[in-house]
């Protein structure tokens, strides 16, 4: 098995992590920013494997079971409440889901 | 002695019920609570009196034996202890106590009886009864308490009836004003009473009296500055509650109340109560001959300022209020010479004829739609014929006609000890004899005034038996009052002073002088009597007085002691008007202002803050994603 550069690896995460950000900060739909919460828990995930595999040690691919669990669940949850928001307002754009603001 | 708890317990016990229940009482069932309750307490303390001389007191009295000094002991229980403080609910009868405790339960009880007539009708009957038998009992632990503490709760306790009867019929803002001016005033006294038994406190560390007494001459130096600073403080307090020079401006105003009230608090008892606390405090007194001194010259001062504006007042009741703060200042005289016993002898006699006077006042003021105004009264003599005899049997007593009257007696042992006792002297003297001049010339001006000359009023009604009775009994102390005690030359009888002796000290005197003083004293009584004759009924048709008023110099001086000396004005300019200035300045509550800003600046935070909670889930994200960039940034 070839060793990879951690570097590198570190490299895509943090590429990967940014286009999640950027697409939690600039898409209107709901739907999308789910999913690039999910492309940024994938990146921190990478990141927990590439540190194992770096130090020789079994916590970070844990780690990454955690977080697999942790993104299912956060799906399911995530997921219905989305479909609740399209029952109930008709939108997927958060720009009109605003009606928890201060008064 | 356990029924000596019984005497003030019973006007509480009248108190409660009638504060309790008195609105769904009759009107009789009412008089026959308020009076009972007063009249049983004095028959309990006539019994009293009765085993207090059974018990030796009179074998002293006859000069016998040295008396060991007879009193009634009564512990009621603990009231509050604090540190080495322990303070009990402890009743002690002596002499002293004894001799106020007869005047407020007697004369209380006659003048619960009158009132039961006099205030018919009123519909507040029950309160006003509640207010009288709360003042008898506060009065009553006044006197017979055996620690400082609660001497000054009973001490507070007349204050605050006196406030509540001030204000009686509290329609009028006037009464309501007289009633804040008299509370506020005696205040000033009780708080320099207050500091008094704190510095007492201090250096003897109790508040018994007997204790007090005990100790107080073995552990202060004679005329050192603490206990001369302790007696003044005590003295001021008795300023306060007896209307002495400078806090004398309220008794006048106190006459808004109903004429009982008058009789009762501000003239027989509560106004006497500073009398009653020099001289039992009198061991304190004796140890500082600066406060003697500033003792007798306040009562001389304020015998004479008071003697004045009592001469020209044209209320009936105002007169006899300057009068009252006159006699009272012949108390404080008495006890700045030493002569406790004087003093004492001239409250009992007081009491009687000055409660009479005020109840007689009341009965013609009722008799005459209410008029206060003597110029508008005359020729009641035919009239009301029981009031005029009885007010005319007091009127001498005020004047202290020789002989014949009680308080000849009284304020000639004053005037004899003003001049004779170690500590009294001329000056002090002469004060008293002038005062004895001015107050036979205003006695004889209101008497002849009210109820001799042309009718000017028609009399409306005229008073029941349940007044006249009173008034009758009164009338009679007032003239055989005084034959317990006779000056020294004349007869041998000293009924009184052997009576006090056990607990007041007979002053010091320098002997000489008593018929001529005596024969000075009575020719003074004469003279004022002459003058008022002479001005008031034989020429008024000369019109001396009429001419007197058109000549601006004596009009100026006639308003000028109308008006109580200026004391209203200058206290007004001196403390009220700089007060209200200062509180027009603080208008807009410049202390508050901290506390704004407080707001103010919660107000801006919470503003900004809100304004970022704008529902917007994107804000929201960058948020966290600045605060994470913040956080990251600090770590690096």
């Amino acid at each position: 098995m070839a060793v990879v550069n951690i570097d590198r690896v570190l490299f895509v995460a943090a590429v990967l992590f940014l286009l999640g950000l950027t697409g939690v900060l600039t898409r209107k739909n709901i739907l999308f920013m789910l999913i690039s919460i999910e492309i940024m828990l994938n990146a921190a995930g990478l990141a927990f494997v590439a540190a194992g595999s770096k130090w020789h040690q079994p916590d970070g691919q844990a780690m990454f079971l955690f977080i697999l669990a942790m993104a299912a669940a956060e799906v399911s949850v995530g997921l219905a409440l989305v479909m609740q928001i399209w029952h109930q307002h008709k939108t997927m754009d958060v720009e009109d889901l605003n009606k928890l603001k201060d008064e | 002695m356990n029924e000596l708890a019984y005497i003030p317990a019973l006007p509480l016990l009248g108190f409660l019920v009638l504060a309790l229940g008195g609105r769904r009482m009759s009107q009789k069932a009412v008089a026959i609570t308020g009076a009972g309750s007063v009249c049983a307490a004095a028959l309990l303390t006539m019994v009293l009196c009765g085993q207090f001389f059974g018990s030796g007191a009179v074998g002293a009295a006859a000069g016998h034996a040295s008396p060991a000094s007879v009193h009634y002991d009564l512990q009621l229980g603990q009231w509050f202890h604090a540190g080495a403080l322990s303070i009990s609910f402890g009743l002690r009868v002596d002499s002293l106590s004894l001799v106020f405790m007869f005047i407020i339960t007697f004369v209380g009880a006659l003048i619960h009886l009158y009132s039961t007539a006099f205030m018919r009708g009123d519909r507040d009957y029950a309160r006003f009864f509640a207010c009288m038998n709360l003042f008898v009992c506060a009065m009553l632990i006044l006197v017979m308490a055996d620690n400082l503490v609660l001497l000054y709760l009973g001490w507070e306790g007349v204050g605050l009836c006196s406030y509540l009867l001030i204000g009686f019929w509290y329609d009028s803002p006037a009464n309501c004003l007289a009633a804040n001016k008299a509370f506020i005033i005696t205040r000033i006294g009780d708080t320099a009473l207050l500091i008094g038994l704190f510095l007492l406190f201090k250096e003897l560390a109790t508040l018994d009296i007997a204790a007090i007494l005990r100790q107080s001459p073995g552990h202060f130096r004679l005329g050192s500055p603490v206990i001369t600073l302790i007696a003044l403080l005590f003295l001021a307090g008795g300023m306060g509650k007896s209307a002495q020079l400078p806090l004398q401006t309220w008794l006048p105003d106190a006459m808004a109340g109903p004429s009982p009230v008058s009789a009762l608090i501000h003239a027989a008892t509560m106004v006497t109560a500073g009398v009653y606390l020099i001289a039992r405090m009198h061991v304190l007194f004796q140890l500082s001959p600066l406060a003697m001194t500033v003792t007798a010259i306040t009562g001389a001062l304020t015998l004479l300022v008071a003697a004045c504006s009592a001469m020209v007042q044209t209320d009936i009741k105002r007169i006899l209020a300057y009068s009252t703060i006159s006699q009272i200042g012949y108390m404080f005289l008495a006890l700045g010479v030493g002569a406790y016993g004087a003093a004492i002898f001239h409250f009992f006699t007081h009491a009687f004829f000055k409660a009479l006077l005020f109840l007689a006042a009341g009965a013609v003021i009722e008799s005459l739609h209410h008029e206060h105004n003597i110029f508008r009264m005359g020729g009641l003599k035919d009239k009301l014929p029981v009031v005029y005899w009885t007010f005319l049997a007091g009127a001498a007593s005020l004047a202290a006609l020789p002989l014949v009257s009680a308080g000849f007696y009284s304020k000639e042992q004053i005037l004899w000890y003003a001049w004779r006792a170690a500590n009294g002297g001329t000056a002090l003297w002469l004060a008293a004899l002038a005062g004895a001049v001015i107050t036979a010339f205003y006695s004889t001006r209101l008497l002849l005034v009210v109820f001799w000359g042309e009718a000017k009023t028609s009399v409306s009604s005229r008073p029941g038996r349940l007044i006249t009775i009173p008034l009758i009994i009164l009338a009679f102390l007032s003239l055989t009052a005084g034959f317990v005690e006779w000056p020294h030359n004349l007869l041998p009888v000293h009924l009184f002073s052997g009576f006090l002796q056990s607990v007041l000290p007979a002053p010091a005197t320098r002997s000489g002088g008593e018929t001529i003083g005596q024969l000075l004293a009575v020719m003074a009584t004469l003279a004022g009597i002459g003058v008022g004759y002479q001005l008031y009924h034989r020429q008024p048709e000369i019109g001396i007085i009429t001419r007197w008023q058109q000549r601006p110099l004596a009009a100026a001086i006639r308003n000028f002691l109308f008006g109580g000396w200026g004391f209203d004005r200058l206290y007004d300019t001196l403390f009220v008007r700089p007060l209200v200035s200062i509180t027009r300045l603080n208008r807009a509550d410049i202390f508050d202002q901290l506390y704004v800003a407080v707001v103010r600046a919660a107000r801006t935070g919470h503003r900004l803050l809100s304004a970022s909670q704008n529902g917007s889930l994107r804000w929201y994200a960058v948020g966290v994603l600045m605060g994470i960039l913040f956080i990251l940034t600090l770590l690096l």
